[in-house]
């Protein structure tokens, strides 16, 4: 059945090269068949990829040019219950906005699908690749797909600044990751994940085989949306159309994560130390929570706030496989699935509301939501499910995290994660009360002030796209107790972190030991996680009635708060300048700053 | 190879680089960008570099002559085909953004900031 794993990254593929291919010659609907058929293929793939991928994992060489005597010459892709889990999220959120574009990009200019259909292959291709540069030309092509679909409507302004942005940062980052990559197949003469580790683990790790881990892992971090790489995200996904932005948010930006921690298991884990690597990513995880939740309670866009809410959770990610244990991991994994879920279907519900109010901005729509019940409904329903409320939403996933901290002795750490999360979900809920309910005052001196921007005339609207936004939010809603999710990423989460099982699967093709069959049930959380969610509940109530009504606090404490928090945030507000040449400066000092880092503690 | 060919694969990325930082134009910033990448290419063919050896073409030689690394010479492809993609687009958006805003400057084409 390993002849299906490259199923999932060719159908979507060969669709897209169909449809340009039978551009002007074929009727629509035939397009939109191939399309959905190409995309729905795919997923099917994936789904069967995930089911066999649960007992061992799933192995591939293309052209059959398997390892001989422990040497790997091709290319493999290789599928663990995570890379094939990520697949599926990544296949089934394009699914789903090529199914929810069919109406509300109608108009859209002709490669809008095919763009799409190539960055779901792509994206396919990055989480099962076990090639590092295949995994670059993956990464090359979902940010090719991505430029492109990012300045969609690429006569305004504001799309062309993100379009700008993003390619120019995303570039650079792609070039880090290639120099790295060159540099180790200098060191290795190897490019597959296991051999490259088998080479290294034979010599202790030297300067050089530092620098290319650190010229990756920025790389890689700067697609993953972590601070100081994340600014170009922001730009970027606050002006692609609205299905668009579900992909990036609830997939792309998460593949970047997971690359992060296949490069790690597969490859570095025998020859670094893991202390250095578990304080520099557990450090840039708690950077980004506290700096995006900041800058997201200051959006008066609404899809410029779910980025930073995004960058948010990115950060908690990253916590998650920087503790560098199964636990953590496995939370990480649960909260990249009910957050991309949750998160793709608040970017669904935006496109609604842009497509009935002609307008994204919190303010301008103060309470011209009151018409659209359902639709506020979904907006808050997914907010609420981003809170970490206990048994809901991200809420399995945060206690994971919980106890994968408790268990390394970093007791600081769930509470800034609560704290993120209650910012983040409060102001989510603020926007839904006003621009829902009317509630909250008219002006906001607080909130940064965007430019009018012209939203482009649709008149699409099928019950249909309500439909979909709707399920998949309530399937965000229900990642938390579905029966036996928790058993299963802690066994998935036990095999992606034993190096010497991957690379004997892949280099000697041995036997893994299968995983026994768990339970489905879902167990009961720690007192401790249920607290935190209970407090990040706490705080997003208050943060959202702080947002709603801060002007009715009395004159002094609204002075004093003024002095002593108004010039950090000014200062945070300026570092998100909107300038492409500041961006490559934070990137490069970034990867600067952790490779001196490493340069010193990892050798 | 010498270290020379490294050192000079590093001086052209810094320089790319830093164009493309203090760049006010987007063709410029382009070029920048490919200049960077290029050395990329230095680097990779520097590594697969063997003194005296031919290219890695055995058709009509005896299978044991001394040939560079023809992977990296794949790799470098590969690498090229990819630059020219992002570059074409790079420079599809200076065009609109010329043609929208009226101007090829990144920095007045900011519309969303903090």
């Amino acid at each position: 059945m390993a002849w299906i794993l490259p199923l999932a990254v060719a159908a979507p593929l060969l669709a897209a090269a169909l449809l340009v291919g039978s551009d002007h010659v074929a009727p629509e609907h035939f397009k939109d068949a191939i399309a959905l058929l190409g995309s729905g293929t795919a997923t099917v793939c994936c789904v069967l990829v995930l089911l066999q991928s649960e007992r061992r994992d799933v192995l591939h060489w293309f052209g059959g040019w398997r390892p001989t005597g422990g040497v790997a010459l091709g290319v493999s892709f290789v599928a663990d219950p995570f890379g094939a889990g990520m697949a599926l999220l990544a296949s089934g959120l394009t699914l789903t906005a090529l199914a929810y574009s069919w109406t509300y990009m109608r108009d859209a200019a002709r490669p809008y699908d095919a763009l799409l259909l190539a960055m779901q292959g792509a994206m396919a291709g990055f989480a099962l690749t076990g090639d590092l540069f295949n995994m670059f030309v993956w990464f090359e092509l979902i940010g090719v797909a991505a430029y492109a679909l990012a300045g969609h409507q690429v006569k305004e302004l504001g799309p062309l600044q993100g379009a700008v942005n993003f390619a120019i940062s995303n570039s650079v980052g792609g070039y880090l990751i290639l120099i790295g990559i060159a540099l180790l197949y200098g060191r290795t003469g190897a490019l597959n994940l296991a051999q490259i580790g088998h080479e290294l683990a034979a010599h202790s790790a030297d300067r050089l085989v530092v620098v290319a881990f650190t010229l990756l892992v920025t790389g890689l971090l700067a697609k993953a949306a972590i601070v100081p790489f994340h600014l170009w995200h922001a730009d970027a996904h606050a002006v692609a159309p609205a299905p668009v932005c579900a992909v990036f948010s609830g997939a792309m930006i998460e593949l970047g994560l997971l690359f992060v921690a296949r490069v790690y298991w597969a490859t570095f884990e025998p020859v670094f130390p893991g202390p250095p690597i578990r304080s520099v990513l557990v450090v840039l995880g708690v950077v980004t929570m506290l700096v995006a939740a900041v800058m997201c309670f200051l959006q008066r866009h609404l899809k410029r706030m779910l980025v930073f809410s995004t960058i948010a959770e990115a950060g908690a990610i990253l916590t998650g496989v920087g503790l560098l244990d199964p636990t953590s991991l496995a939370g990480a994994a649960n909260v990249v699935l009910s957050h991309g879920l949750l998160k793709a279907g608040l970017f669904l519900v935006s496109g609604l509301i842009v497509l009935r109010l002609k307008d994204a901005d919190e303010l301008r729509l103060r309470g011209r939501g009151r018409a659209l019940p359902v639709i506020g409904m979904l907006w808050c329903a997914a907010a609420v499910g981003l809170v970490g409320v206990p048994y809901l939403g991200v809420f399995l996933g945060h206690a994971l995290l919980d106890d994968g901290a408790g268990s390394a002795g970093i007791h600081w750490l769930q509470p800034i994660t609560m704290v993120s999360q209650g910012i983040c979900a409060g102001t989510l809920l603020r926007a839904g009360a006003r621009v829902f309910l009317g509630w909250g005052a008219a002006e906001d001196e607080l909130l940064t002030p965007e430019p009018e921007e012209r939203v482009p005339e649709r008149s699409a609207f099928a019950p249909a796209m309500l439909a979909i936004t709707g399920v998949v939010v309530a399937l965000g809603l229900a990642a938390s107790v579905v029966p036996g999710l928790e058993r299963r990423s802690e066994a998935a989460a036990r095999r992606f972190v034993d190096h010497a099982a991957y690379a004997a699967r892949v280099l000697r093709d041995a036997q893994q030991k299968p995983t026994p069959r768990l339970p489905y049930d879902v167990p009961r959380a720690s007192p401790a996680s249920i607290a935190y969610g209970a407090g990040a509940t706490v705080l997003t109530i208050a943060v959202a009635a702080f947002g709603l009504w801060h002007r009715r606090l009395p004159d002094g404490v609204r002075r004093a708060a003024r002095r002593s928090i108004g010039p950090p945030v000014d200062l945070l507000r300026s570092v998100h300048s909107g300038i492409v040449g500041d961006y490559l400066l934070w990137i490069v000092a970034g990867t600067a700053v952790i490779g001196a880092v490493w340069a010193f503690t990892l050798t | 190879m010498s270290v020379l060919a490294y050192g000079v694969a590093a001086w052209i990325f810094c320089v790319g680089i830093y164009g493309a930082i203090i760049s006010r134009n987007l063709i410029h910033l382009a070029v920048c960008l490919s200049v960077a990448q290029s050395s990329t290419y230095i680097l990779l063919l520097a590594i697969g570099y063997r003194n005296h050896a031919t290219a890695p073409i055995f058709k009509g030689f005896e299978n044991r002559t001394k040939a560079v690394d023809p992977v990296v010479q794949a790799l470098t492809l590969t690498d090229i085909v990819v630059s020219v993609t992002v570059i074409a687009l790079i420079l599809a958006l200076a065009l609109d953004a010329h043609e929208a805003a009226n101007t090829v400057d990144p920095d007045e084409l900011v519309g969303m900031r903090g």
